[in-house]
């Protein structure tokens, strides 16, 4: 939506103090644990889209680098002897940088590869670490690994938890807002139009790509290593999930693939609406069945997402009234001031 | 590691081969008409499997008479699920579209399946699946025989259709150029609805044979699609007989893979081929020109 700068900041000022004040005001600690989930998966569907979404390449193995950090967080903590308490959120960023690191052979590979098979083979890295995860001797296999519990009360647990995945949040959507200005994002937009074109204007293809891979790697990486430590427990099947790659695709889709906003709303949404079913009904089934549903109704009634969709109800709406003729320039500038 | 765990692992494989080439090769031709992975098909097989199981335990019909049932009610499901899903897909971002709506399927599936039938595993029951015979030094129980001729018998319908008839020559022509065929008088979308009937009414019997071969779960269908994808992918998406060719290879060598080196590595060839040879050959063994130039 282009509004205009002054409403933007004010839009983006409520969001941060309602991300400030949040868990003040619901303060159960079911709820905490719901938005601390919830802030886990925005931030990760922020960072995917990031790529994804700007790209065009469907990448379905982000799991690998979410496993990869919460592995690396709680190996680290547990191998240097991490006291449990505030320490081990110092290993958070390098979790994000491990995962980076990952991003980097992986991604030369799958980028080599186009559309379905450019899935297909993130689909297989993710496969590859879930069966090295299941099967390496310092990763405890199937009954998995702990890293060291914190000795807080239920409360600041959570609240704990909920500020640090806050601040990272915050982190990654900068990251994807300069991202989006800069003229790094505009060759990322290239590449999704036209491949061939962007490479024949002289965007260098393979480093713009691999750039933003390892980008979008990274805070899911770091959210990763928060996720294992605020479980207290980590296993490969839920390090290296193939629903978690489903999950944050889902999201950033049904919000709306390439926005900024999108994939924050989608996660809010479905993740909110997963953990609250999981703790009211107890089934970690039935879910699956909404989930899919919503997710087929969007596509087949809202193609693009949601945000894009109000967009466009929006502006048909006020291309309606002539008077509104004054609005223009503001909005070619705006465009202009984009462009650049 | 003996001779003779060494035959079995490659009898054993060329048997199973045999069953996955018949859902690889329905996986393989949705994409080719279509332009459609369908993350789907792996649900639909663990699907095919249940069908099979409640037939079998609730009234009591035999597993291959079954499919009578089950092939048909599996086209139909095809043919609905293109028309309600697929068809509806906007050209530009089809690609992405695709594997997510059907993805979606697939997690209504699963869904569906462990709210009726919860999460344990389950194996089909028949006397031929608890029997064995002796060859070349082990047993090995007579349901992979007659999997496999399944399989074969299958194919061969597959291919009659696919080369000896009207409609056939329809679905190859959409294969090769799809406004070619529309041009010269193909109906497109029955080429199109009807094959994706063909390639899930093929997982309704790979269902059955992987029901009384494996234990299943309703989430047995992740490690099913992963491996029919490495197949597809590795032999070139589209190419049918290159799926035949990749299945028998990739499901004999994970079996000898499982006896030389260890059973826990051995899907890992799966994915460390497609890699290796993805990294040569991006359009895969066997991919079309057409498809290589996407």
């Amino acid at each position: 939506m282009r509004l205009r700068p002054p409403a933007r900041a004010l839009l983006v000022a409520t969001a941060v103090a309602i991300l400030g004040v949040f868990p003040l005001i619901f303060s159960s600690p079911t709820s905490t644990s719901i938005a601390v989930f919830t802030l886990i998966f925005m931030v990760a569907a922020c960072a995917w889209n990031m790529f994804a979404g700007s790209s065009g390449y469907i990448a379905l193995g982000h799991a690998v680098y979410f496993g990869c950090g919460a592995y690396t967080l709680t190996l680290l903590a547990n191998h240097l002897g991490f006291a449990a308490g505030w320490g081990v959120f110092a290993l958070v960023p390098v979790a994000g940088i491990v995962a980076g690191l990952i991003a980097v052979p992986t991604g030369l590979i799958a980028l080599r590869a186009r559309r379905h098979t450019f899935v297909v083979i993130t689909i297989a890295f993710m496969f590859i670490f879930q069966l090295a995860a299941f099967n390496l001797g310092f990763t405890g296999g199937s009954s998995g690994l702990q890293p060291p519990t914190p000795l807080w009360s239920v409360d600041t647990y959570n609240l704990n938890f909920y500020y640090v995945t806050a601040v990272v949040l915050l982190a990654t959507f900068v990251l994807t807002w300069l991202v989006r200005r800069s003229r790094f994002g505009l060759q990322l937009l290239s590449i999704r139009d036209d491949e061939e074109r962007a490479r024949g204007l002289g965007v260098r293809v393979a480093r713009v790509k691999l750039s933003a891979f390892v980008l979008s790697a990274i805070p899911v990486g770091m959210v990763g290593g928060i996720y294992a430590y605020f479980l207290g427990q980590i296993f490969p099947q839920f390090a290296f999930d193939p629903l978690f790659d489903l999950s944050i695709a889902l999201m950033a889709f049904i919000g709306g693939l390439g926005t900024l906003v999108g994939p924050l709303l989608g996660a809010l949404v479905l993740e909110s609406l997963q953990q609250y079913f999981t703790v009211q009904y107890g089934s970690s089934q039935a879910y699956l069945i909404i989930y899919g549903a919503l997710f087929l109704v969007v596509v087949l009634l809202l193609p693009r997402g949601v945000i894009p969709s109000l967009e466009e109800l929006i502006s048909r709406a006020r291309a309606e009234p002539p008077e509104q003729g004054p609005e223009e320039p503001g909005r070619t500038a705006d465009t202009i001031e984009a462009v650049r | 590691m003996s001779a003779s765990s060494l035959a079995k692992a490659v009898v054993d494989g060329i048997l199973t081969g045999g069953v996955y080439a018949l859902m690889a090769a329905g996986l393989t031709l949705i994409f080719g008409v279509m332009d459609i992975i369908n993350i789907a098909q792996g649900a639909l097989i663990v699907l095919g499997a249940y069908m099979s199981y409640v037939l079998s335990v609730h009234l009591g019909i035999d597993l291959f008479v079954g499919l009578i049932i089950t092939i048909p009610a599996f086209f139909v499901l095809g043919v609905a699920i293109e028309w309600a899903f697929m068809r509806r897909l906007r050209e530009q971002d089809r690609t992405a579209m695709s594997i997510l709506v059907t993805y979606a399927v697939a997690i209504i599936i699963e869904g569906l399946l462990s709210v009726i039938f919860g999460v344990d595993y389950l194996q089909l029951r028949a006397s031929y699946v608890d029997s064995t015979f002796h060859i070349l030094g082990f047993y090995l129980p007579y349901i992979y025989v007659f999997g496999f001729l399944l399989a074969i018998g299958l194919l061969g319908v597959l291919y009659w259709i696919l080369y000896r008839t009207h409609f056939g020559r329809g679905v190859r022509g959409s294969l090769q150029n799809r406004t070619a065929a529309e041009l010269i008088g193909v109906n497109v979308n029955r080429v199109r609805a009807v094959s994706v009937g063909i390639g899930v009414a093929v997982t309704a019997a790979g269902g059955m044979v992987f029901g009384a071969t494996n234990a299943f779960n309703p989430s047995s269908g992740y490690d099913l699609i992963s491996r029919l994808l490495s197949i597809v992918i590795l032999a070139g998406l589209g190419s049918i007989a290159g799926a035949l060719v990749a299945a028998l290879f990739m499901v004999t060598l994970e079996d000898v893979v499982a006896v030389v080196w260890s059973p826990v590595w051995a899907t890992l060839v799966y994915y460390a081929s497609l890699i290796v040879v993805l990294s040569f050959r991006p359009g895969g063994l066997f991919g079309s020109a057409a498809v290589r130039a996407q």
